[in-house]
């Protein structure tokens, strides 16, 4: 069978915030009417709906039950959750879209990141025999990867700390991100050890935070778009969740992901990648094959914003627009999930 | 009271008990024991603890290994300020620890006093907890061989 | 540790403390509660009125719901089942009734207990109206209602329109 064209034809972000008071359902809402807005479609003209988000994140069983409340599902409507990223309900949906039963769907995601210890709820989903009952936040395991990539001579403080810097001086421009600043490598270099080897910058920013995407196949993502961003590959992989089991040095899962996706097929002009430490960027883009001439996290990555189920799919809706605007015209998106870049879904989109 | 919005503390909590299965019960009723045994896999690899199936065949791992109480640190990284529930109340490193005979390094914690005292290569040695209920726990961390490095 | 089988059970509990808020929406409610008040709200596309206003929008027409309307305290049974069945942290005594009721000028319906009469007696369309607690121990919850009881007014024929949840 013939794959279908499928694209992303619009996309909305909620700019981040810490300590939101809003519900989650008050958050998703405005960012779903504006995206319709946008796309200038009506809520019944979404053929699938696909949520991602975490129980943990909100501390409410079933959260993604209500959520269901914020998207009006009367009269019914088919739905569906990832208890994940956002950009593996993105991934759903574009199987959902391949099946023929449907030409659009609305992926949405959302995290208040910032209600709860998220260093130690992600550290949840660790291993519950050998690794959970010692409690490691997941700063600590990614600054025991991060150790052993310096060590190694795969990455250099330097080099960390001017990802952080260009992260933060890029994030200016972007009314999403809520970590800026200007700082030299330098003078990121100057502060102090939080987790040894990391520093504070090293480390995502926690936010609260929300995005949505239109996804469309065909002649109607055309109808729908100017400049649609079309899915060309798109694929996902695991390292064991083993950790000693895994390289610390390489991501097996990002490099297979991202040859199976087709990125060395052209020149990427963007890449948005789901680094929540620094040292993974690095590492990402040695895994994937990037080249000096790609440029990475125009929006300042998860760095600057790391709304937790959130981020990943708001690389997709950055990249996204990067084709919309006509100022790139093969892109990446990737997320990660788990420990110590644990898993990575890779897409490459491409303007006509 | 946020603004003019409610906001109280709410606490999750489930008393989770866990069966976990014919081989790792030998697993933690030897460390409640004081002693370290791995599994061999099929392509020779120890693995401690233990792996329940062979990562190469998916076989069942059935025979056993005992091990030595010292490891070597093979990466680490240094808490300085602990959160509640870790291994130790002060400032600790968290390691992968590479058993001596086995292959595939485990996370602990090592009480090395300070970052100074530990690096990649640092040979560690078991200290038992004084309550062995039989879990990753009944190691209460490692300590660095003869002090610092 | 190691039982009868031969089996280790590991007890590993997990807990989380989170920062829990209510919303902006659901606030005046719970401050409602607090001062013996139901308040619900209403949505300002389809009118209808939502006590308890769940996550402070119309899961209908996917509206931000605005503006508190103040419901009850009187109510409607529109359904109920009759508790025979003991279960773990139970609070009250066998049998007893939960209902559905539909507080005067709300349209969705919430559950709560119905007390002061025999269960084999209470019916759809039953009038109710609520027995607070003693205001010392009221907090920002519907708890601050001990039960509802019959209120003796005629029975209201329930329309195939309201209270459907």
């Amino acid at each position: 069978m013939a794959l279908r064209d499928i694209a992303i034809v619009g996309t909305a972000q909620r700019p981040s915030e810490v300590n939101s008071t809003f519900t989650s359902v008050e958050i998703l809402l405005p960012v779903i009417q504006q995206l319709l807005d946008k796309v200038k479609i009506e809520r019944s003209d979404i053929g699938f709906w696909c949520h991602g988000s975490c129980d943990y994140m909100s501390g409410q069983p079933f959260s993604f039950v209500s959520a269901v409340d914020a998207i009006g599902a009367w009269p019914p409507i088919i739905e569906s959750h990832v208890e994940a990223d956002g950009a593996f309900a993105l991934y759903e949906a574009w199987v959902k879209i391949q099946t023929g039963e449907v030409d659009v769907a609305l992926v949405f995601s959302n995290g208040k990141t910032t209600s709860g210890p998220i260093d130690q709820i992600l550290s949840l989903q660790t291993d519950p025999y050998m690794v959970a009952p010692l409690k490691p936040g997941f700063d600590a395991l990614a600054a025991l990867q991060a150790r052993a990539c310096l060590e190694a001579g795969v990455v250099t403080e330097r080099q960390m700390a001017e990802v952080a810097a260009r992260s933060r001086r890029d994030a200016r421009n972007n009314a999403v991100a809520y970590t800026k600043g200007n700082e030299s490598a330098d003078d990121l270099l100057a502060m102090p050890y939080t987790l040894n080897p990391l520093r504070a910058h090293d480390c995502a920013t926690p936010v609260d935070g929300c995005n949505a995407i239109v996804l469309a196949a065909g002649d109607v993502a055309r109808r729908l778009a100017e400049r649609p961003a079309w899915i060309r590959g798109i694929d996902h992989r695991i390292d064991t969740q083993r950790l000693g089991a895994r390289s610390m040095i390489e991501s097996s899962s990002a490099a297979i992901a991202a040859q199976k996706a087709g990125v060395a097929r052209d020149r990427i002009d963007v890449a948005e990648l789901h680094a929540p430490y620094t040292h993974q960027e690095l590492l990402l883009r040695n895994a994937m094959g990037l080249s000096e001439s790609t440029h990475i996290n125009p929006s300042g990555g998860a760095l600057v914003a790391n709304p937790a189920m959130a981020a990943g799919l708001a690389r997709f809706a950055e990249a996204a627009e990067s084709i919309f605007a006509g100022s790139a015209d093969r892109v990446l998106a990737h997320c990660t999930s788990g420990p110590m870049l644990q898993q990575n879904l890779v897409c490459v989109m491409e303007g006509e | 009271m946020v603004g003019d919005v409610f906001v109280a503390p709410l606490v999750v909590a489930y008393p989770y008990k866990r069966t976990v299965g014919t081989l790792l019960s030998r697993f933690f009723t030897s460390l409640s024991e004081c002693r370290l045994e791995g599994t061999r896999g099929s392509d020779g690899r120890v693995f401690f603890p233990p792996a329940e199936f062979d990562p190469v065949t998916g076989a069942p791992l059935t025979e056993w290994v005992s091990l030595s109480d010292t490891g070597t640190v093979s990466t680490w990284a240094w808490q300085e300020t602990p959160v509640e529930g870790q291994p130790l109340g002060h400032p600790f490193a968290w390691a992968l620890i590479t058993i001596d005979g086995t292959d595939v390094p485990m996370l602990h914690a090592v009480d090395a006093g300070s970052p100074d005292n530990i690096a990649i290569g640092t040979k560690v040695k078991v200290r038992w907890a004084q309550d062995r209920p039989g879990g990753v726990t009944d190691i209460a961390c490692f300590d660095v061989v003869g002090g610092a490095s | 540790m190691s039982e009868a089988d031969g089996l280790v059970r590991l007890r590993q509990p997990i807990g989380v403390t989170y920062n829990w808020s209510a919303g902006p929406n659901a606030t005046s409610h719970l401050a409602g509660l607090m001062n013996g008040q139901f308040v619900g709200k209403r949505c300002p596309s389809c009118a209808l009125v939502y006590f308890p206003p769940r996550n402070g929008v119309c899961p209908k027409c996917a509206k931000i719901l605005a503006g508190d309307v103040e419901v009850g305290p009187k109510g409607t049974i529109t359904t109920f089942c009759i508790v025979n069945v003991p279960f773990l942290g139970q609070k009250i005594k066998l049998p007893y009734v939960a209902a559905q009721i539909l507080l005067d000028g709300a349209d969705i319906s919430m559950q709560h207990l119905i007390q002061e009469c025999e269960a084999e007696d209470v019916r759809i369309g039953m009038r109710v109206e609520p027995v607070w607690k003693d205001k010392s121990e009221w907090g920002a919850t519907l708890e601050n209602v001990q039960h509802f009881r019959p209120t003796g007014e005629p029975d209201r024929v329930m329309g195939a329109e309201s209270g459907a949840s």
